[in-house]
């Protein structure tokens, strides 16, 4: 495992999640992933459109449930979970989505959006009910007179606050954004990054943080895992990540994003990644990044690399190392 | 011939008249691009960036769309005085426009190869099989592989990046003096980004194209511009050299916006700078400067009066009231806060 230490809330071993296609293709959207999550920590989930991030984020929700491999929380097989420790598991993991045109229903206000949750788990009734959601609204940044608006009231950045408040309702320990911030503009994401970091702090939560923006990744996380094609091809604290990344997927990544600074930009040597991520219908034999490896070897066309230690905390699936 | 001006843009005021009302989404704003820059357009959605641009050749819908004031000068002609008939001359002919989603942008119904012979057999004027000779060639040096069978292909049969290569071979074909790209990489994958923005840089140098790039993303912008205009509720906040803006931005929202974003490159954690609620509604703009209530260093002028644009050496303006002389005890009283930016931006 790759982290020993007794405070791993979340295991996540040899998870795998394919979609049937037809009567004969499987779209394998994860193929053996593993990794932990320490309490407390955020743990950065980054990759290309299709690699299977947010199948990840979702299969730990239990929105998808996983076709092989586990996610152990707090040590219990949660698809062997029954009846009320479903309900108990959903009250400690919620989840925060990509879009907030999508995720909130049009139709009910925003005390209703957040008091869902608090009926759903019989937290909170009348009186005290109303109270919580004006004091959740309070906590991410709105205020108590906008329960009784409707979502279409807001902008992008006021709503992916209305699902940090309704993810918050329950009072979980742990949280998976999946994109969080994609959807809204600079000064905006800003904002809504240093709430999730503010909560963490005050509330002891622990993140998974689902992004492409590897530099908001970067600023948040204090662990990064990087998928390609449905695996997990490097592991590592992020700083030692984005210092010294092995794999060569996060070398061209990495040098792929453009720095806003344009002494640093002109300066920088490049590594570009030719072509473009192949089908996770049809992955590619052997290693599934070597149709755009600049080292790709004989054996990477053969073998499939196996996500191993490199050096101390830092994993990689790679035949250089 | 560098330093000459290919557009030129003054006082351009563009509103949509909607059943809610008329949002002034284009408040008298000014800009040029010279031959051969490129010039970058940045700020965040609804600011009007893609509306000012776009007015210049009457893309945006009308009604609802107005233009309602301005001139648009185009290599010596006047766009606003041009019958529609005349400019669809110079659209496709001389201006190429990459627009920010290929999915929709191309034809489904149409091959790629004749969406691409369609402005040269007009434009141009060749026959077909010429026009289908250079619409390989183009296939070719926006290097899409296999360019013959491509030209044959939809756009269905096409991933992102090669769609949006494909509209770069269309907006170049009949070698536009200028190309308006509009968000060209967003909602493509960083590495794909990559390779599109790379491609722009070498055709650039190639065809010897001006390009106006409109974009909200400050890595994108810092790779390509050689001068950059940053709006903000349908205004120029602040224009300027790409050095001018990163390394000595003196407008407060230049300063927030460019403190917004994480570096990749820095070791250090700091706080993200976050701007504090929301841009204006712009059915009721505001009556002073737009950006004043969120700005930290806003004044009592602010709110009442909006600013000018304050020169601040060679090509960099300001439309800012810290920049008035008479505010000069304010700007010295917040030389603290305000140096911070410039000396990050000059230390790294």
């Amino acid at each position: 495992m790759v982290h020993d230490t007794q405070d791993t809330v979340l295991e996540v071993v040899n998870l795998k999640k394919y979609f049937q296609f037809g009567r004969r293709a499987v779209l394998k959207a994860v193929d053996d992933v593993t990794f932990s999550v320490r309490k407390g920590e955020v743990f950065g989930l980054v990759g290309e459109s299709g690699c299977g991030k947010t199948t990840v984020g979702r299969t730990i929700v239990g929105l998808y449930s996983p076709t092989a491999g586990k996610v152990l929380y707090k040590g219990e097989d949660t698809s062997r979970l029954k009846g009320a420790e479903v309900k108990k598991f959903k009250r400690r993991v919620q989840m925060i989505f990509q879009d907030p045109y999508a995720s909130l229903d049009p139709r009910m206000t925003v005390g209703d959006i957040i008091g869902e949750a608090l009926d759903i788990h019989r937290l909170a009734r009348g009186k005290e009910r109303l109270a919580r959601i004006h004091e959740l609204l309070n906590v991410v940044g709105l205020s108590a007179e906008h329960a009784n608006r409707f979502p279409h009231e807001f902008s992008g950045g006021q709503r992916q606050r209305i699902g940090i408040a309704r993810a918050l309702a329950v009072d979980p320990e742990f949280i998976v954004a999946d994109e969080p911030i994609s959807a809204l503009d600079v000064s905006i994401q800003a904002q809504v990054v240093n709430l999730l970091s503010r909560l963490r702090e005050e509330r002891g939560l622990t993140y998974i943080f689902i992004a492409h923006d590897l530099a908001m990744v970067k600023h948040l996380s204090d662990n990064v895992g990087v998928m390609y094609l449905g695996r997990l091809v490097e592991l590592a604290p992020s700083a030692e990540l984005y210092k010294n990344p092995l794999h060569p997927y996060t070398q061209g990544l990495l040098s792929a994003i453009p720095i806003p600074d344009p002494r640093v930009e002109r300066e920088r040597k490049r590594i570009v990644l030719e072509g473009e991520v192949p089908s996770p219908v049809n992955p590619p034999k052997g290693c599934r990044f070597q149709t755009r490896c600049r080292h790709a070897k004989p054996a990477c066309r053969e073998e499939d690399p196996k996500l191993k230690p490199v050096a101390p905390g830092h994993f990689a699936a790679c035949h250089l190392y | 011939m560098a330093g000459e001006r290919l557009l030129d843009v003054k006082n351009l005021e563009v509103s949509f008249y909607t059943y809610a009302g008329k949002v002034h989404a284009v408040r008298g704003v000014s800009f040029h691009v010279n031959r051969g820059e490129t010039l970058a357009i940045v700020g965040e959605s609804g600011c009007g960036k893609t509306v000012s641009v776009q007015s210049t050749i009457k893309l945006i819908p009308m009604p609802p769309g107005k233009i309602e004031g301005g001139t648009v000068l185009f290599d010596g002609k006047d766009l606003t005085a041009m019958s529609d008939r005349d400019l669809q001359s110079v659209r496709g002919a001389e201006i190429g426009v990459i627009f920010q989603d290929p999915m929709t942008s191309l034809n489904p119904t149409m091959t790629v190869g004749r969406q691409i012979t369609e402005g040269l057999i007009k434009h141009q004027r060749l026959s077909a099989q010429e026009a289908k000779h250079r619409a390989i060639e183009m296939l070719s040096l926006v290097e899409i592989p296999n360019p013959k069978e491509r030209f044959r292909q939809y756009p269905h049969q096409f991933s992102g990046g090669m769609r949006q290569r494909v509209m770069i071979a269309i907006a170049l074909s009949c070698n536009p003096k200028l190309l308006i790209a509009d968000e060209p990489t967003t909602g493509l994958d960083v590495t794909i980004q990559a390779q599109i923005l790379d491609l722009m840089k070498s055709l650039q140098t190639k065809l010897d194209t001006s390009i106006i790039l409109i974009t909200h993303d400050l890595g994108v912008v810092s790779k390509l511009a050689d001068r950059i205009v940053v709006m903000y509720a349908g205004k120029v906040a602040e224009a300027g050299s790409s050095e001018d803006i990163f390394y000595n931005a003196l407008h407060p929202y230049t300063q927030a916006l460019l403190k917004s974003v994480p570096r990749l490159h820095e070791e250090t954690k700091r706080e993200l700078l976050a701007i504090p609620g929301t841009p204006p509604d712009l059915f009721v703009p505001p009556k002073g400067c737009a950006f004043a209530p969120r700005c930290s260093y806003a004044m009592r002028v602010c709110l009442d009066h909006q600013p000018g644009d304050f020169a601040a050496g060679g090509s960099h303006t300001v439309a800012c009231w810290l920049m008035d002389p008479r505010a000069a005890h304010v700007r010295e009283r917040h030389a603290g806060r305000a140096g911070d930016a410039g000396a990050r931006g000059g230390a790294s």
